[in-house]
């Protein structure tokens, strides 16, 4: 619930800025200015006070009316013979109308943050994993291996919601947790322990993380390892935090799809994913998999319950036609495949569309700013400011309620979506 | 509009009519009394036709995040059942795991018009919801899931009293905007968290030291105090393992007279004679089925082929995880409320454990005497795509068939079974009574699953092929709340059915503790988690209808 007392103030907000999904927020909303009052971070802050400029939307950089746009967006749909929806950046309702509008429309629809979260998807599909939750972790973790990811530089309240509470339910000492970061050194000091005890490091480039990862599978596994060092890091080192796996209650394995972004990462995830199933035949170990914002988790979601696939999904034939590499976005567009492009992006003025010579149409957050204007822009609200919402959490299990916190007049892309469906 | 359906073969088993053919009125979604000036707008001929009231599906997967970890991990499943668009459909795909739409679409063509989400996570309900709201047709609804949160057990091991139970459980079916209360190996999906790899009916939990007996006790005597209609909702100890007959035997006797619901009975039903160490325990199940009252059961009938099994029971599917087909499955421990697990699988008809299984899920329902007290299910997906339901009709309804069927299976495995004995073939009037009387008055369906006057007009037309496969995959005529949604087996208008709930009372003080549990262990807010009316209601399409409690519910 988020209570407005009479001086503008809401708490309990939430954020979906952040793939984890804070929702302990307090902002102070006056007029369309909107300030985090408490519980802000360096992602989630700048998310929310991101002022409002553009109320218009533009055709060709003139100013039209809302009716006028959604027509000429609907003409263009109507004459594309390869549409993409790509972005995606919306809540659970603003995914549904993309959906329902590429069905109609023969569209693919992909995300700009699909070659991160198919890092995983791509595991799930090959031979799967074990994960857990946020709350599980807060509550139960003892060990905590971040594999080639500087958590705090895109979670930033991370360790303090997860890692390092007052108190577990199940009377652990807080303090004893042990972080160890493989491969990327954190930006920050957000893993340091509540005493001051420092998270340990063990360094090594991100193109060696396969072979590191690889040994540290076969040593979890109690094989014989011949060679002394991988990547640099002894292996004896390695066998350390292998020993560690095995004697932990809880382990917990996190990465980001996003920050491992060498060639082929998945199989390096897969690695990771395969070890953590072994490591369960006697203790109990799983991954938690961080991503998920401004809609990532959520878009994916709602395209896999309505028509069976994640983002990366064609309608051209009338049914729907999943392929990860054929209908990656970018390649479609690299490849001139794409006739017209509709970009959604209503949480980050930053994510604007890449560069193209397909005709462009941008649902976009007030603010956006372009190199080349677009044919046709939108400005639309942000879910969980400007309209109520629902979005997911990295964990894709939990979904939390996005409140509107003003009336700014911008239309959702739900509506915008679904007007242009109903004026094919 | 006043509909008159003209001189069908009503078999309508809350008002005894068992093939009696009369005149249906429908007007504004509901039946009515024949007009008493003889007019009508609208009449439509079904002389010799089988009329029912809209199936039920009691316990089918359709919506919640373990589905849709199915539907993401298996696209090559998908890939050989795309359903393309239609002017009216929107395209979909799914064979195993369907799409939303194409589920709610296929329900209907098969005369079905309610379904039951049975395993709603209660921090995953709105998941659950927002996956069933795009689901078109069909009513639905949702068993929230405890026992193996950490909440209840915290009470449990503090030795809270009952009200405060009864509290808590009301607090959760109302917040979650569920209809009945589902437990999942009791006990154990936590237990797995501390490393547990089984829990017994009196195993404790190690840290909580409570056993699934005490909480079965405990979460059934809520739902009878509360007047929950839909007695509690049993996923029991040790599913899949040889032997389990004694657990289920003992959790008949351990609930001390209280209703409880037996879910997938079939998958636990097994025992441990014989060469392979695997045998049917479905005789003596049955039998105790027989002599308790107080028990209900589904089925769960396996039947052969891929599918993909998706329960929150993890630690059993961590367990069931070698046997993965294809070679691929997920586990997971869920924010110290459950966990889940998606282990796909074929059912292969040359293997002695898979024929057995068949053969154990067909025995139980041959043996066990009363047709109010099990429910046709193929716990969907994990026995089978719930699309098998009409075979599995004839299976039941045709002995020859079944007997046909049997005799091309592992030979060893028809060695073990008596099922060829068994002369019994349900009726319809007995299909009637499993798919839709008997679920409506056990979920506590008021207006539903019936054909009396007030009765919603959710109808299913069928013409009475002797091909009883035929006969149910392909109904002449479904109504869904009066209007026309199939006909001739297809769809013709698309509707959006309600969500049915029970809203019980609780003590506000009930959250007093909620709120500092979730502000001092959790990771989101008391408010976030509770679902509203709105997010049910949503864009317009959805609606709630509140199911009334039985007299007599305490607080």
């Amino acid at each position: 619930m988020t209570d407005k007392q009479s001086d503008g103030i809401f708490y309990d907000v939430v954020s979906p800025f952040c793939g984890i999904a804070s929702d302990d927020l307090v902002v102070q909303v006056d007029g369309n200015t909107v300030t985090v009052k408490e519980n802000g971070d360096s992602v989630t802050t700048p998310g929310f006070e991101t002022p409002i400029t553009d109320l218009s939307p533009r055709i060709n950089g003139q100013e039209v009316s809302l009716e006028q746009a959604v027509k000429h967006i609907a003409g263009l749909l109507n004459n594309s013979k390869q549409p993409l929806i790509g972005g995606m950046g919306t809540d659970l309702n603003g995914a549904r109308a993309a959906m329902a509008l590429a069905d109609h429309s023969r569209a693919t629809v992909d995300s700009q943050f699909s070659d991160a979260a198919f890092r995983n998807i791509l595991v799930l599909q090959d031979t799967g994993y074990m994960t857990t939750t946020l709350t599980e972790v807060r509550n139960r973790v003892d060990f905590l291996l971040v594999v080639g990811t500087d958590i705090e530089l895109t979670f930033p309240r991370f360790f303090e919601r997860m890692v390092w509470p007052k108190e577990s339910m199940f009377g652990q000492d807080i303090d004893s947790r042990e972080v160890v970061f493989l491969g990327k050194k954190p930006s920050g000091n957000a893993s340091t322990s509540p005493s001051g005890r420092a998270a340990q490091v063990i360094e090594c480039s991100e193109a060696d993380l396969p072979e590191v990862i690889s040994v540290l599978r076969a040593l979890v596994k109690g094989k014989n390892v011949q060679a002394e060092s991988v990547g640099g890091i002894p292996v004896s080192e390695l066998a350390v935090i292998a020993d560690k796996l095995n004697q932990a209650k809880y382990g917990v394995i996190s990465w980001s799809g996003t920050q491992l972004s060498h060639a082929h990462a998945e199989v390096t995830i897969q690695n990771i994913c395969e070890m953590i199933k072994e490591i369960n035949n006697t203790t109990r170990c799983n991954g938690l998999l961080l991503g998920g914002k401004e809609g990532d988790t959520t878009v994916n979601a709602v395209s896999a319950w309505q028509s069976g696939y994640p983002m990366r999904t064609a309608f051209s034939r009338n049914v729907p036609d999943y392929d990860p590499y054929l209908n990656r976005g970018q390649r479609m567009l690299d490849d001139g495949e794409v006739d017209l492009l509709i970009w959604v992006s209503s949480f980050n003025t930053a994510g604007t569309p890449p560069k193209t010579d397909a005709t462009t149409v941008v649902l976009g957050r007030s603010g956006m700013t372009f190199e080349q204007e677009p044919e046709v822009f939108i400005p639309v609200g942000v879910p969980g400011i400007d309209h109520a919402g629902r979005t997911f959490r990295c964990d894709s299990v939990v979904s939390v309620p996005l409140k509107k916190l003003r009336d700014s007049g911008l239309p959702s892309t739900f509506d915008v979506l679904t007007a242009v469906e109903q004026a094919l | 509009m006043l509909t008159k359906l003209t001189g069908g073969r009503v078999f309508d088993p809350e008002h005894g009519q068992n093939d009696v053919v009369r005149d249906i009125y429908i007007r504004d979604g509901r039946i009515v009394d024949a007009p008493s000036d003889g007019k009508v707008d609208q009449e439509i001929d079904v002389r010799g036709k089988v009329i029912m009231s809209g199936a039920i599906d009691m316990h089918t997967h359709i919506g919640g995040g373990k589905v849709n970890i199915a539907r993401t991990m298996l696209p090559e499943d998908h890939a050989e059942a795309l359903i393309e668009r239609t002017e009216l459909m929107r395209s979909g795909c799914g064979h195993a795991a369907p799409s939303t739409l194409t589920t709610g679409y296929r329900y209907a063509e098969m005369g079905y018009t309610a379904g039951f989400e049975p395993a709603v996570l209660p921090i995953n309900a709105r998941q659950a919801h927002m996956e069933m709201h795009d689901t078109p047709i069909i009513d639905k609804g949702g068993y929230a899931m405890l026992g193996s949160d950490d909440f209840l057990l915290r009470m449990m091991a503090a030795n809270e009293d009952q009200e405060a139970i009864n509290n808590y459980v009301a607090w959760t079916l109302t917040h979650t905007q569920a209809l009945g209360l589902k437990v999942v190996n009791p006990g154990g999906i936590n237990a797995f968290k501390f490393n547990q790899r089984k829990l017994d009916l009196d195993e404790k939990n190690t840290f909580y030291n409570v056993s699934p007996r005490e909480i079965l006790q405990r979460l059934a005597r809520a739902m009878t105090e509360l007047g929950v209609p839909h007695p509690l909702h049993v996923h029991g100890c040790n599913l899949g393992v040889p032997g389990n007959k004694d657990t289920t035997l003992d959790t008949i006797q351990g609930i001390e007279g209280l209703p409880m619901h037996l879910t997938h009975i079939q998958f636990h039903s097994y025992g441990t004679e014989g060469d392979f160490k695997f045998s049917s325990g479905a005789a003596e199940i049955a039998e105790a089925i027989n002599r308790n009252k107080n028990i209900t059961v589904d089925v769960g009938q396996i039947l052969f082929g891929q599918t993909v099994t998706a329960s929150g029971d993890n630690m059993r599917q961590f367990a069931g995880a070698p046997h993965a087909h294809p070679n691929k499955w997920v586990c997971m421990d869920i924010e110290c409320d459950a966990g889940c697990g998606v282990v796909p699988f074929k059912y292969k008809d040359q293997s002695f454990v898979n024929a057995l299984q068949w053969m154990i899920g067909l025995e139980t329902f041959l043996m066990v005497d009363d047709p109010w007290r099990i429910f046709l299910t193929t716990d969907h997906p994990n026995g089978a795509p719930f699309t098998s339901y009409p075979h599995l009709i004839k299976l039941l309804m045709d002995k020859s068939f079944r007997n046909d069927m049997l005799s091309t299976l592992h030979p060893e495995a028809q060695n073990a079974t008596h099922l060829a004995s068994l002369d019994r073939e349900y009726s319809l009037y007995d299909i009637a009574i499993m798919t839709r009387a008997g679920a409506a008055k056990l979920l506590g369906l008021a207006d539903r699953g019936h054909l009396g006057v007030g009765a919603a007009a959710d109808i299913t037309i069928y013409t009475d092929h002797a091909d009883r496969e035929r006969m149910f995959s392909s109904p002449d005529y479904v109504f869904k709340d009066g209007q026309i949604v199939v006909k001739n087996g297809e769809l013709v208008k698309v509707t959006w059915g309600t969500t049915h709930v029970v809203k019980p009372e609780y003590d506000a003080s009930i959250e007093k503790s909620l709120k500092s549990y979730f502000d001092k262990y959790h990771t989101m807010k008391l408010g976030n988690f509770k679902i509203s009316d709105d997010e049910i209601i949503d864009d317009g399409r959805g609606s709630l209808t509140v199911q009334p409690l039985h007299k007599g519910g305490k607080l």
